[in-house]
């Protein structure tokens, strides 16, 4: 059983449960991934797998350790890698080059979902930390900026931490604990409840929830 | 464009019981009304003045006068709630969102037959 695997987000819609409660859900297009290396304690210090999405890559698109490195897996066609820690003793079973697909993943299981969220760019204090901000009219010169930010000659300085405008977005995301709601097996689509970090098309790791 | 696996996954969920009915037809929605543990059907039967096209989340609105009171429902075309619509007579209308009904009352509120 695969401790994880990999996806890429492909778009939300909803669906109905039985007793006609509507479930906004996001698909998720997860696998086959492909396991391109197996860490253990003797040969790296710790018990991992590291699984590549396989897709279409142009060769040209990977360097030649990139390319050494899958020829070693046995892996072609693989551009997404992430590793999944193993806890110690358990996931024996896997190796390189074994296949993981989304069959291993059962309605009403939990997992957690990791993805890079959307890049808003330099976003102000308003839409980046939601301050209030000012009126727009009524003769108010004060609109979206910050305000005070600390007091003057004690201490001279700007507090550590104060909540400024700056990049906004575009950080790795997790969201725990989303139910699994269908799994497609033959289009390695898994559908989870909620909503899911990043923009359609991006790539997303699929965890197991760790409670 | 929509992804071809989420538009296959939407057509697998929607209904395929949904009879063909246009704005301004007269439709009966039979709704599932759930009180206590038993389950009975209530007839709604109005103008459909409104549909919304999105997939799994298709709403329509049905507009009737109740006792000189103007009442519309919005009811998820895919979901459970339904048990079936019937189409009770057509109208003929030549916009997709008849919200110029809300205006308009009595003789003034009536639609042509469709041929």
């Amino acid at each position: 059983m695969s401790p994880g695997i990999l996806g890429k987000k492909i778009g939300m819609t909803q669906v109905f449960r039985p007793d006609g409660q509507a479930v906004p859900v996001t698909l998720l297009k997860t696998g086959p991934c492909t396991v391109v290396q197996r860490k253990t304690v003797n040969s790296d210090g710790y018990d991992a797998v590291q699984l590549g999405l396989l897709e279409f890559v142009k060769p040209a698109r990977l360097n030649r350790p990139q390319t050494g490195h899958l020829k070693k897996g046995g892996a072609e066609g693989v551009k997404f890698l992430r590793e999944f820690k193993l806890g110690s003793g358990a996931n024996d079973d896997m190796k390189a080059g074994d296949q993981v697909l989304v069959g291993e993943f059962k309605p009403n299981d939990k997992v957690d979902v990791i993805g890079v969220s959307k890049g808003r760019g330099f976003a102000g204090v308003v839409r980046r930390h939601h301050f209030r901000g000012g009126e727009g009219s009524h003769g108010s010169m004060f609109h979206r900026a910050p305000g005070s930010i600390g007091a003057s000659s004690f201490p001279s300085r700007v507090v550590p931490g104060m909540r400024m405008g700056g990049h906004m977005g575009d950080d790795r995301v997790t969201v725990r604990n989303l139910e699994i709601i269908e799994v497609v097996a033959e289009d390695n689509v898994l559908v989870v409840k909620g909503a899911v970090p990043g923009p359609n098309g991006g790539y997303v790791v699929v965890k197991r929830a760790k409670r | 464009m929509q992804n071809a696996l989420l538009s296959n996954f939407i057509k697998k969920h929607l209904r395929t019981d949904v009879p063909a009915f246009r704005p301004g037809d007269t439709i009966r929605v039979h709704v599932k009304i759930k009180e206590g543990e038993k389950e009975r059907i209530q007839i709604f039967e109005g103008v459909m003045i409104a549909r919304n096209n999105t997939g799994l989340g298709d709403m329509i609105t049905v507009r009737k006068v109740s006792f000189g009171q103007g009442v519309e429902r919005i009811f998820p075309l895919h979901g459970r709630s339904i048990d079936h619509i019937d189409i009770v007579r057509t109208g003929k209308v030549r916009r997709a969102k008849l919200y110029y009904l809300r205006g308009l009352k009595g003789k003034a509120a009536r639609l042509k037959e469709r041929s």
